[in-house]
């Protein structure tokens, strides 16, 4: 693929991104509207990813209305996360107070997650594991 | 030095080094110099050098938090291109998945437990792996201490992402989707921005993981909690 655009094309492409952010906040959109009908205890941006998924594999939209837009905020997913993390400001007298148990606990289990996870997802698929599913 | 109260001052001070964590991370090429952490620290020390406090920061940072939704909404794209090699290991990817949410929650509590931490913390800390708004929720939801939570599940994302492939090699994960998979089931959309860095592929999977362990954290972890005697 060519990686410079043309005018037309470059036109076409910030129409384009309208279109692509208004996308993603629809299926955000339809997310909080799920979990406003249903009350579920999940969160909406989890639901509309579902539907995301299922829409784009169903052929209810074409991947080249979404993937610009989705790409951009996918590579940079971190930089939304400052702010959060930021707001360890307001627990500093806490953390303070209990680092020990909360980093030793975090760190702890963090390993454990990644350790048994790996494992058992590599032993499964080790074995064969195929519940009629499909091939391979 | 009224200015430096002014919300769109800070956020873009909040631009401003990111992209220079960024370009320091590339210059020096050290791994834990991560733009996340150090623009983390230098926000903090900012604010408490200026005497800015936290609620007039998050006017500004609500603008840039408010993106992390449509975000975790946009990992559908990564996913359905993984679709297909989804489908074809169901089984093992849930059974994992279930395993390490279980594993998890019960390692956080325990070790708390053992150092010695309080019931509050303890309830914060039981839903760290998972990504923030879930998170957050559940936190509040078991009787935990939201904001807490929020930092610690920052933390464990970075502690995750920047030490993750390290420990599946030490633990000796060999197949890299168990490697992204775990990636993200214990270090959520941090961990996998960092697999992303390493290929789409990895990502997928690791945007998989914290899919799944962030809906079978939100449904289990009241009920595991419970069990451990940690009732509300």
């Amino acid at each position: 693929m060519k990686n410079y655009l043309s005018w037309p094309q470059y036109f076409y492409v910030c129409m384009n991104m309208i279109l692509q952010c208004g996308m993603l906040f629809g299926f955000l959109a339809a997310g909080e509207f799920v979990v406003w009908l249903t009350g579920i205890p999940i969160p909406s941006s989890i639901i509309g990813m579902l539907l995301l998924a299922v829409s784009l594999r169903l052929r209810l939209i074409n991947i080249r209305r979404v993937d610009r837009m989705a790409d951009f905020l996918v590579h940079n997913l971190g930089f939304f996360f400052v702010p959060a993390g930021v707001g360890m400001m307001r627990c500093l007298d806490i953390i303070a107070d209990q680092w020990l148990p909360i980093i030793g606990a975090s760190v702890i289990s963090t390993a454990i997650i990644i350790a048994v996870t790996g494992h058992v997802h590599q032993f499964l698929r080790s074995k064969r594991f195929k519940y009629g599913l499909s091939k391979q | 030095m009224d200015f430096l109260n002014n919300k769109y001052f800070l956020i873009a001070l909040t631009f401003i080094i990111f992209v220079s964590a960024q370009i320091l991370q590339k210059r020096t090429g050290i791994r834990l110099l991560n733009p996340i952490l150090l623009s983390m620290t230098a926000l903090i020390c900012f604010l408490c050098a200026f005497g800015i406090d936290y609620d007039t920061y998050r006017e500004s940072g609500e603008y840039i938090d408010f993106w992390l939704k449509p975000a975790v909404v946009a990992l559908g794209v990564p996913l359905y291109r993984q679709l297909e090699s989804i489908r074809r290991q169901m089984l093992p990817l849930l059974f994992a998945e279930m395993a390490g949410c279980v594993a998890g929650i019960i390692s956080v509590v325990a070790v708390a437990e053992l150092l010695g931490a309080s019931k509050e913390v303890i309830l914060s800390l039981a839903p760290k792996a998972v990504t923030t708004p879930i998170a957050m929720e559940i936190a509040s939801s078991v009787g935990g201490i939201p904001p807490l939570t929020a930092a610690v599940v920052v933390c464990t994302g970075l502690f995750g992402g920047l030490t993750g492939f390290q420990i599946s090699k030490i633990s000796r994960i060999k197949s890299p989707i168990a490697e992204g998979l775990s990636m993200g089931t214990a270090a959520h959309a941090i961990g996998t921005s960092v697999a992303m860095e390493r290929s789409d592929r990895y990502g997928a999977f690791s945007s998989l993981g914290l899919t799944i362990n962030g809906l079978l954290t939100a449904m289990l972890a009241p009920f595991i909690l419970s069990l451990l005697g940690y009732g509300s």
